[in-house]
């Protein structure tokens, strides 16, 4: 009995040992792991911006393009001497718009990457899963890529700002159109099961009214099928659709109808609602023919003539090797653009305090159709859009432009910003 | 490694500490030993660590359940998912309640929440044991599969779940008095290797106590079991739960460090993943489970980190990008079951210890193996 017993008390002397010695361990250790001071992501030549985008998954089709022209758009500036001597570098991370894996990119971004910030961020799933992480390290979170009023909240988010006009902006302009040019019609709206559809929705609402909308249908991007949705919308009657799609779903849905022999007037949202990436999506040989008279909101200069898409044409043809030029090849570089232009107003030795007081000082211009309406009390980007309609196989402003003032939609005159230096800010 | 080789109860005499005892006492050690290890390692792996030690919950449960009764789940992700979903739910309940503040207010909305985690996978692994007890090997196995196939769908169809969004939980941050000690990683760090300790200890006490033995003694032979005294419905049922119990826990782990639970992160090939980490690290073995968690967790990046310093054209890396890893472990699972059929656990422990001994746990693992061929077919 002796043996056991002393060789359970050694087991209980060597417990206590080590537990002494791990406490001693980590009290010494302790001093290793607080956080360093100097700003991330800025050396004397380089700024160093990170992103997460659907490279991959069910997003992917609609905008895997996206940080492929705003990397293009950072060669183009630093081609040009960079901003205050620093080129940008601009890390891409494929997330697959799962809000998991996009949980673990991001911190792969800011902890072992050490960006200076976060850019373009894509999706509401995805993004809105590391809005907390990104706030509570103090991570500037610019122009987030989805038109969630989740960004706009300077008060829990002081660093996140908003780039797409919000869903309710883009849900109140397209109601306003369609009603303003087809009075009397029935009116419905297909949306995501998610904060996309049911704050496009609450938009359409402020002008038709809660029982304005004939017929409501959602879908989940994880079903590619929405074949029930579209016979429920027709069976309603709908004379017109309003759309809170994704591109990949504003396809499914018009190849879906058509099928089905059922043509109403399709109105989608900006996230959904770009010709090239539909054709591409429909096939060259019927699209023209569903797409025609399609209307869609933007806020970019997207126009075919315009100044800012032939720089953006030239730019996408020298480092983006001539890759479809479509509207998310215009976002991608008006977001570059935007960056750009708030790195150069933060001053010629950057912080994060002194990137996010630029944009909050409503200085910046950018590039849309109308003012931008950052503020250090609003923190999205465009309270209003145009309304494009695709004739004759092109996709064009036709002047009708709204806003969204606190609860009422009104026209307004659309204000576009001239190009100057080459597309490359000074401040 | 934590109680890989439990001591046998008849063959040694009673010391100053019981079996149950030492158990605690070793997982006491490597609990700290493990937040001492946080430390040395930078924010991101530390935020690796967490997710480890969450895998590692439904891992241990799986290679217990696997191991020692035989009933293969390919499901467990789900139980993880309900273990997340509990949490995130009882959580915002908490929140709602009055319990959004920082330092004690958050802590008991983490206890809150681990209470939910256990009650929803509890009862999801209740109800799949049940029917488990009456399925042998493939059906069993082809039940729990599609649960998994089953969960988008499910949480699509019920709004509480939050669709494809999935649910969002409050960020827990690092309570005052250590903000300046610790980063937030470190911290979720922290509460998930607690966590993990307070969801495995009680597998490790079962595994070595009379609740082992039965489960042996059924997955041996049930109608042998049965003459003994021993229900074989009532032993595999427990297991399940006890296991589900264990990956619930690691799911509201998850939760806590993303602050978020949505179907993406649990899908089939994730499910998958953990049979494979249970046979690789070596069905049965508490270390090896340890061991599969981490290769599950880190071998993604591993293989991301390659392909990227290599200098793979973009295109090619785009379409590499999440199937390369899956490649891996496939061949990781051949070269191990060829090269040890044990596992790595049992690599390793045959290194260690030559000469077999008398240990109760040495013999019935060792058939375990042997007739449960499914978790290879992967």
């Amino acid at each position: 009995m002796r043996n056991p017993r002393t060789a359970t008390t050694g087991v209980d002397a060597r417990a206590t040992g080590a537990v002494a010695a791990t406490a001693v361990a980590c009290l010494a250790l302790a001093g290793c792991s607080t956080p360093a001071a100097a700003t991330p992501g800025i050396s004397d030549d380089v700024v160093t911006v990170g992103t997460h985008q659907p490279l991959t998954g069910p997003a992917a089709a609609g905008y895997s393009s996206i940080s492929a022209a705003t990397k293009a758009y950072f060669d183009h500036v630093n081609a040009s001497g960079g901003i205050h001597d620093r080129t940008i570098e601009y890390v891409v991370k494929d997330d697959g718009y799962n809000p998991a894996t996009t949980q673990t990119v991001v911190r792969e971004l800011v902890q072992s990457d050490g960006v200076f910030a976060m850019l373009n961020g894509l999706g509401t799933p995805t993004h809105s899963s590391v809005l907390d992480y990104l706030d509570q390290h103090d991570v500037p979170d610019l122009f987030v890529a989805s038109g969630s009023t989740l960004w706009d909240d300077p008060e829990g988010h002081p660093g996140t700002f908003g780039f797409n006009a919000d869903y309710v902006v883009e849900g109140a302009a397209l109601a306003q159109y369609a009603t303003d040019e087809h009075p009397d019609q029935k009116v419905c709206v297909l949306g995501q099961d998610d904060d996309f559809g049911e704050e496009f929705l609450a938009g359409v609402e402020r002008v038709t009214g809660a029982d304005g909308v004939t017929a409501h249908e959602s879908y989940s991007t994880s079903n590619q099928d929405v074949t029930a949705q579209i016979g429920a919308l027709q069976a309603a009657g709908c004379e017109t659709v309003l759309l809170a799609t994704v591109n990949g779903f504003t396809a499914l849905a018009v190849g879906t109808a058509a099928k089905m022999g059922w043509s109403p007037r399709w109105m989608a949202s900006s996230s959904g609602g770009d010709y090239p990436t539909l054709v591409e999506l429909l096939g060259e040989d019927v699209a023209p023919t569903l797409l025609e008279g399609f209307v869609s909101a933007n806020y970019l200069p997207f126009g075919p003539d315009g100044e800012w898409v032939e720089l953006f044409r030239q730019i996408n043809d020298e480092y983006n090797d001539g890759a479809p030029f479509d509207g998310n090849t215009v976002y991608g570089m008006s977001v570059g653009y935007l960056f750009a232009e708030a790195l150069a107003q933060a001053g010629e030795n950057p912080t994060r305090e002194s990137l996010v007081q630029a944009i909050e000082s409503g200085e910046l211009v950018g590039n849309g159709i109308l003012p931008l309406s950052f503020g250090a009390d609003d923190h999205s980007a465009f309270d209003g859009v145009g309304i494009t309609v695709v004739a004759d196989g092109v996709q064009d402003y036709v002047g009708a432009t709204y806003a969204l003032d606190g609860e009422s939609v009104t026209a307004v005159e659309p204000q576009p910003v001239a190009l100057e230096n080459d597309g490359v800010p000074t401040s | 490694m934590t109680t890989t080789r439990p001591a046998g109860p008849a063959l040694r005499p009673a010391g100053r500490l019981t079996r149950t005892q030492r158990i605690l006492v070793r997982a006491a050690l490597l609990t700290l030993l493990a937040i001492a290890a946080t430390f040395l390692l930078d924010p991101y792996r530390n935020y690796q660590l967490a997710v480890v030690a969450a895998t590692f919950c439904a891992t241990s449960g799986l290679t217990l359940l696997v191991g020692l009764t035989g009933q293969l789940s390919l499901g467990h992700a789900v139980l993880m998912a309900a273990g997340g979903y509990g949490y995130a739910l009882a959580v915002n309940a908490a929140a709602g309640a009055g319990l959004d503040g920082d330092g004690v207010a958050a802590l008991v909305r983490v206890v809150v929440g681990l209470v939910g985690a256990l009650v929803a996978s509890g009862a999801v692994g209740g109800l799949l044991g049940l029917a488990g007890a009456r399925l042998r090997g493939p059906y069993l196995a082809g039940l729990t599969l599609a649960m998994v196939v089953a969960l988008p769908a499910l949480a699509t169809q019920v709004p509480a779940l939050g669709g494809d969004q999935g649910l969002a939980v409050p960020f827990e941050a690092v309570p005052e008095a250590l903000s300046r000690l610790v980063v937030v990683e470190q911290w979720h760090a922290w509460l998930a290797i607690v966590v993990a300790a307070l969801a495995v200890t009680p597998l490790a006490v079962l595994r070595s106590g009379r609740a082992g033995l039965r489960m042996r003694a059924v997955h041996g032979d049930e109608t042998a079991a049965r003459l003994a005294g021993v229900s074989p419905a009532r032993v595999k049922v427990g297991a399940f739960v006890a296991s589900s119990l264990s990956a619930g826990l690691g799911g509201a782990v998850l939760c806590l460090v993303t602050q978020s639970v949505g179907p993406g992160r649990y899908d089939l090939a994730f499910s998958l993943l953990l049979v494979v980490a249970a046979v690789v690290g070596g069905l049965g073995s508490l270390g090896g489970a340890a061991a599969g968690a981490a290769l599950v967790v880190l071998l993604p990046w591993l293989v991301d980190t390659v392909t990227g310093a290599v200098g793979v054209p973009a295109d090619l890396e785009q379409r590499l990008s999440g199937n390369l890893a899956v490649l891996v472990f496939g061949a990781l699972l051949i070269v191990v079951t060829l090269a040890w059929p044990g596992g790595l656990a049992r690599a390793t422990a045959r290194r260690r210890a030559p000469v077999p001994g008398p240990d109760p746990s040495s013999r019935p693992p060792t058939r375990a193996r042997t007739d449960a061929p499914a978790p290879t077919e992967r």
